[in-house]
């Protein structure tokens, strides 16, 4: 039975650079898949991309690519990631400019656009789903709209020769599930395979997540080597089925148990995953170690897509004041107390206009409140005062860590290390479009 | 003994709904935390931090469970006012629940 290796390169937009490299070096793969877009993530580009429209693609596209572009052309990986963020086009220029910088030859770069919906969208019916209202009464505030695109016309590249292939917004699990549609010539509507292939983008997508990143608590669930952990590999079959791996030798571990955590990170009702492809059903999914990091996944399936596209929605909330400064040594709790108490009063007296307010001590409160931090009865050394406000304007939000850098002078004995910020907030919310509303595109540039 | 004992555990956000999955380390403990890491003990926990309503999701076939709760990141990770918008340091906390050690 035909296989097919395909390696995670990259979890977040932010994510480590050399585990990518590794795997094109040594991981035996076809296909290098990077999942670099956030909910935000393509908000902020668009900002961007309207001060310079040559911009707004991931900000560590080009750092990626030199790393690894040259070894894939090489060894004829194939490239495809969601690095496009708000400029699927200008991407792959970027990537053009830097194969033509390493004097590579023959290599075709496809850009996947058409997830921009936000003009459908201010002229159209939908409501938010979050709060019902619909989504034209917030057209002053809306940043950015796009639609989770599926695998389709990723597939369309792959077929069309396509050497590394950039995306704007698209469904993080069919950035995978392509190259196993386009290699093993399943049908769009081929529900069981699509859902074991979306089960296996879903464990893949977030990358050291599942070989043993975000997973590690010593002397419970030790995890060896997480400085050089090694990125993921899924060996898939034709039928559907899989194994999960790393390169040898490299940190981190594959196990059933981090496989079991990843499978149902991010995950709502275990039955019902709405993917643009297909609503995939990971309720009987069934791992079995079958070897040193290698974990066997069967008994993923799924049924029909859903009718319409989830739209993320990206808008203008408010403005975020904050201020921290610390206190240390004896009574450091008591003045860290003081501290927030003068600072509540202060914004009062001062007339500052806030519509949420949040007074924490960092190393006491200020994860989960009161109730589930009284553990100990130990004072700790030292703590951190944090004051948060949202605000309407960007001018009230810098008075919120006005008021606190002002303790240095005015507040209790001792307090260190103030800092403050002040930032606009562009916040997420959804919709559900027709799907033939969204019309993903594919351009193809040539190196 | 502690949840920590037989389980772990991770968090995942989208919006303003947080999911913690629970996952029995050995499969045979699934129906201890079936039965006593219930939805109701689970908000009672996070009185505190989630506001909204809490479903239990069961997996068998991996030996988990599955808490979606709503209203429980401070209106949203791309908004809120917390110091761990995304509410990764629930999993943790969640692990702390006190469980008897066989099913009465």
């Amino acid at each position: 039975m035909k296989t097919i290796r395909i390696g995670s390169g990259a979890g977040y937009s932010g994510d480590r650079i050399e585990p990518a490299v590794e795997l094109a070096e040594k991981g035996d793969i076809q296909y290098l898949v990077f999942e670099c877009l956030a909910e935000r993530t393509i908000a902020i580009a668009q900002q961007t991309k309207l001060k310079d429209p040559t911009k707004g693609y991931d900000p560590l596209l080009a750092d990626r690519m030199h790393a690894v572009l040259r070894l894939c052309h090489d060894k004829g990986i194939k490239i495809i990631t969601n690095m496009g963020a708000a400029n699927p086009v200008a991407g792959a220029a970027k990537i053009k400019e830097i194969a033509q910088s390493f004097g590579l030859r023959n290599l075709k770069i496809a850009a996947v656009s058409g997830d921009d919906v936000l003009e459908v969208l201010k002229a159209g019916d939908q409501r938010i789903e979050e709060t019902g209202a619909p989504v034209s009464t917030m057209a002053n505030k809306l940043v950015s709209a796009n639609a989770y695109l599926g695998a389709a016309p990723i597939v369309e590249a792959l077929k069309d020769g396509a050497d590394v292939i950039i995306t704007g917004r698209v469904a993080d699990p069919a950035l995978f599930l392509a190259p196993q549609i386009h290699e093993f010539g399943w049908a769009m509507d081929d529900w069981d395979r699509l859902g074991k292939g979306t089960v296996v983008g879903h464990l893949l997508e977030c990358a050291g997540q599942i070989t043993g990143g975000y997973f590690a608590d010593p002397g419970v669930k030790d995890v060896a080597d997480l400085a050089r952990l090694g990125f993921p590999i899924a060996e898939v079959s034709e039928d559907g089925s899989a194994v999960i791996t790393k390169v040898e030798g490299s940190g981190g571990a594959v196990t059933t148990a981090t496989c079991k955590e990843q499978l149902l990170y991010e995950i709502h009702d275990p039955t019902t995953y709405f993917t643009p492809d297909v609503v995939a059903d990971f309720s009987r999914v069934r791992f079995e170690q079958i070897g040193p990091d290698r974990v066997r996944v069967a008994g993923g399936t799924g049924r029909a897509k859903p009718e319409t596209l989830k739209v993320s929605v990206g808008y203008i909330d408010s403005y975020i004041g904050e201020g921290q400064i610390s206190y240390a040594g004896p009574g450091a709790v008591a003045r860290g107390r003081l501290a927030l108490e003068i600072v509540r009063e202060r914004l009062k007296l001062m007339g500052v206009k806030t519509t949420e307010l949040r007074f924490d001590l960092i190393g006491i409160d200020s994860i989960h409140g009161d109730r589930l931090s009284t553990v100990s009865g130990c004072e700790p050394y030292e703590v951190r005062v944090r004051v948060t406000g949202r605000t309407d304007s960007l001018k009230e939000a810098v008075r919120v860590g006005n008021e606190v850098e002002t303790l240095y002078t005015n507040g209790p004995a001792s307090g260190g290390g103030a800092t403050k910020s002040a930032k606009e907030v562009v916040a997420m919310l959804s919709a559900l479009l027709p799907r033939n509303l969204a019309k993903p595109a594919v351009d193809y540039v040539e190196a | 003994m502690k949840l920590r004992d037989i389980a772990h555990s991770r968090t995942g956000d989208k919006g303003d709904i947080s999911n913690i999955s629970v996952i029995a380390f050995d499969e045979k403990d699934y129906p201890l935390i079936e039965a006593y890491v219930t939805p109701a003990r689970v908000r009672e926990h996070f009185s505190e931090v989630v506001h909204g309503e809490v479903i239990r999701h069961t997996i068998p076939s991996i030996g988990a469970l599955n808490f979606v709760m709503r209203n429980a990141l401070g209106g949203g990770v791309t908004r809120s006012l917390a110091l761990d918008a995304h509410g990764k340091c629930l999993a943790s906390a969640l692990l702390d629940l006190e469980i008897p050690d066989r099913i009465a």
